[in-house]
């Protein structure tokens, strides 16, 4: 308590934000709001992004959490300024993504009476945050600001909502920054506990099919340095999940790629077979494990993750570790170290040789149309692997899942756990904004574009130059693969009848961005180079792709692991007297 | 299903209880009893609930869950062998001056009271174990009841220890 001085609580506000180091604020002002953003309009410290819809300032605070490792933020009004925040919260929550939503609340003598653009967005948000605070006194703001961050940004990540109330902006109180954030429920375990590590290589030592299940958690914990080590020091196989993609380079011999219901054949059979499933910062999502109770039905089970919620959770662990995934590897890769370990070999080879059988289908052309997965690889070698991508939901997210190179961590973003259309444009945007120097590709859909593409118009307004390359296969993709396959292919308001409804490119310059499109081979290549050559405003790229492009593999859901399939009725062969 | 008991000690703020029943509504976990108070401690609250569940992997994943609550401070399994419970119970019952005495009678063989007596009625204040309150319920029944309110349970650890003593920081343990 330094220095005390007699502050609104908007000031407050601002002034906390800025000692929490915010950057960037994306949001949009509105009645109970407004005091906060008068204070705001001067501060030198903090920029604010006006968006155009709610859900673009949360998704934008998500992307530019993900890019920068620092807390996103998002402001809005209440009621439906607020509730509008719901989608991003949630998917915040389901990826561990740290952000903090500041919202404004009606006059708290108000608050319990149905008033103007009243909402509990505290209660309606208690299952999608980590924590959210309600605030009805200016003298509360400073402290309930520098708890929301800490909250948000330690331990396992997530999404804080601080809701105030009209009257604690607009009243004055005593401005005291808190010396230390007071929580004492709140006590995150990061030193996993050394009995169980020796455990863990106990079991790693005794393993003759062990797998490195790989999520999210390791690029969180920013650990993927510490990851590689491991990999190399052990020479045991990795899969990494969709959250994990580019945690251990793709062109790590070892590194069988992506697991799950769209997984690779080698990823989904390493799993399967394994006798020790090492899982590290991941959280057995059905995606991954299909049916429980047939899934890597031979493995023990080591399972390090910094919240113990998540461990046993879905699968029993033999050996739980609770801790930072940092420290975990670190003091794995230190245990491990010189250790004699059983020859993975025949393991190995095994493996490899279901990646080499069963790789990802990239034809250029199916049926004369352009395929899907071969303009995702394309703009994946044009970019190259040290540009940023962010993606939608559905088929295309698979594709790039696959196809993207990926060779980094930190580089992909998108929408895991809640599988959010309308992700990417906006997780894009704020990529870019924590990120100005990289190139961002937005790959999206024609489905998910249509949900959130307003927020091109704050791009173009706000100087921020992505490339969005919309895969336009004139449907709900996902939708419609699910139709083909499990609904005797009757396309039940699929169809998005979008070939030129609306026109993509015009689309896009009408929000002042340039727009191109390609329909052929050739074009692919023209318009990306055009694309890559654009550094001053958005790009929108529309690929108009084969209408009946399917994902493969596939694990139907609800079946077993065991049961995917390469192509509609192929199940691929296991050859397992190879192993 | 079994039964089990926790104590949960919060922090005493607003929307707390409406986190905790948010996420047993949720996550599907079946309360049977809820009871939540002061405790010594200002400022902190004391919520016994009794869950019932399948396995007792579902009661870790509950208490893992209630532990990630930001408010909740600690939460303990209470062993029915070496804690005391007690639920509060009042009935109202139909009684005339010829029943009156029958039903004091068998009020007092359970150490319960008579906090009301009306011409038509008396209301019976009992405390106890969930069993004893049961037992005395069937032996008033016939008397008829008229209406009842029940507490949720309550409970302590026998012994000089205190939950509310032991920092937090242990919480993990069981999963470590």
């Amino acid at each position: 308590m330094a220095e005390e001085k007699i502050l609104t609580g908007a000031q407050m506000l601002v002034e906390s934000l800025e000692r929490v180091g915010v950057e960037v604020v994306f949001g949009i002002p509105g009645g109970a709001i407004l005091p906060a953003y008068d204070p705001l309009f001067d501060s030198e410290l903090v920029r604010h992004i006006l968006v155009r819809h709610e859900q673009g300032a949360g998704h934008a605070a998500e992307g530019y959490a993900l890019a920068t490792g620092k807390v996103g933020v998002c402001m809005a009004t209440s009621g439906p300024g607020a509730t509008n925040l719901v989608t991003p919260l949630a998917n915040a929550y389901m990826d561990s993504v740290p952000i903090v939503a500041i919202t404004g609340q009606v006059g708290s003598a108000s608050i319990g009476t149905d008033a103007f653009q009243e909402a509990d967005i505290r209660g309606i948000t208690m299952p999608i945050t980590k924590h959210s605070f309600l605030v009805t006194e200016p003298r509360l703001i400073p402290g309930a600001i520098a708890a929301a961050f800490r909250l948000a940004a330690s331990g396992r990540p997530g999404p804080v909502l601080v809701d105030i109330s009209k009257d604690a902006l607009a009243g004055t109180g005593r401005f005291q920054w808190p010396d230390a954030v007071e929580l004492p429920g709140y006590h995150p375990v990061t030193k996993p506990h050394s009995k169980q590590l020796r455990e863990a290589v106990r079991l790693i030592g005794e393993a003759k099919r062990p797998v490195l299940y790989v999520g999210g958690g390791v690029i969180k914990a920013q650990a993927a340095d510490a990851l590689a080590d491991l990999v190399k020091n052990t020479g045991i196989p990795v899969v990494t999940t969709l959250m994990a993609r580019g945690a251990l380079p793709d062109s790590d011999p070892l590194n069988f790629g992506m697991p799950g219901m769209h997984g690779t054949v080698a990823a989904v059979g390493a799993l399967q077979r394994s006798d020790l499933l090492i899982a590290l910062g991941t959280r057995f999502d059905d995606r991954v494990t299909g049916k429980l109770s047939s899934f890597a039905p031979d493995a023990l089970v080591i399972h390090a993750d910094i919240d113990p919620a998540e461990i046993s959770k879905n699968r029993v662990a033999d050996v739980p570790i609770v801790g930072d995934l940092r420290a975990v590897l670190d003091e794995l890769n230190e245990l491990l170290r010189g250790s004699d370990l059983p020859d993975l070999g025949p393991w190995v080879t095994y493996l490899t040789s279901l990646r080499t059988k069963y790789a990802i289908e990239t034809e250029p052309t199916k049926e004369g149309r352009l395929s899907p997965q071969y303009v995702i690889k394309r703009i994946g070698e044009i970019a190259g692997p040290d540009a940023m991508y962010v993606s939608g939901v559905g088929q295309h997210q698979m594709w790039a899942a696959h196809l993207l190179p990926f060779e980094r961590p930190g580089r992909w973003m998108n929408s895991g756990g809640a599988g959010t259309m309308g992700y990417c444009v906006p997780a894009a945007m704020g990529v870019k904004v924590g990120a100005p120097d990289d190139v961002v590709w937005g790959i999206d859909g024609d489905g998910c574009f249509q949900m959130t593409n307003q927020e091109l118009v704050t791009c173009a307004l706000e100087g921020i130059p992505i490339k969005i390359a919309v895969i336009n296969n004139e449907s709900l993709g996902m939708v419609r693969q699910w139709q083909t396959l499990f609904y005797g292919e009757r396309y039940s308001n699929t169809d998005l009848k979008s070939l030129r409804v609306p026109d993509f490119p015009k689309l896009a310059e009408a929000m002042g961005c340039v727009g191109l499109r390609a329909e052929t081979v050739e074009e692919v290549d023209t318009v990306l180079a055009e694309a890559m050559a654009v550094t001053d405003r958005p790009v929108v790229v529309e690929f108009v792709v084969h209408k009946d492009a399917m994902v493969w593999p596939m694990v139907a859901a609800g079946t077993s692991n065991d049961d995917i399939m390469i192509a509609k009725g192929l199940a691929p062969a296991w050859d397992e007297e190879e192993l | 299903m079994n039964t089990h008991t926790l104590s949960v000690l919060v922090e005493d703020k607003s929307g707390v209880l409406a986190r905790i029943a948010g996420l047993f509504a949720r996550r599907g976990y079946n309360i049977e009893s809820l009871a939540v108070g002061p405790t010594e401690v200002v400022g902190v609250s004391r919520i016994t609930v009794q869950v019932s569940v399948e396995s007792q992997l579902v009661l870790e994943q509950i208490t893992k869950q209630l532990n990630k609550l930001i408010e909740v401070l600690k939460v303990v399994e209470l062993d029915p062998q070496t804690s005391v419970s007690r639920e509060l119970m009042l009935i109202k019952l139909r009684a005339d001056p010829a029943t009156r005495s029958q039903i004091i009678e068998i009020v007092q063989l359970f150490r319960g009271k008579t906090v009301d007596v009306h011409n038509e009625s008396m209301t019976i204040e009992a405390t106890g174990s969930p069993d004893k309150l049961d037992a005395l319920l069937e032996m008033l029944k016939p008397y008829g009841v008229r209406e009842l309110v029940q507490s949720g349970l309550v409970a302590l650890g026998r012994g000089s220890r205190s939950l509310t003593e032991r920092p937090k920081q242990d919480r993990t343990r069981r999963s470590n």
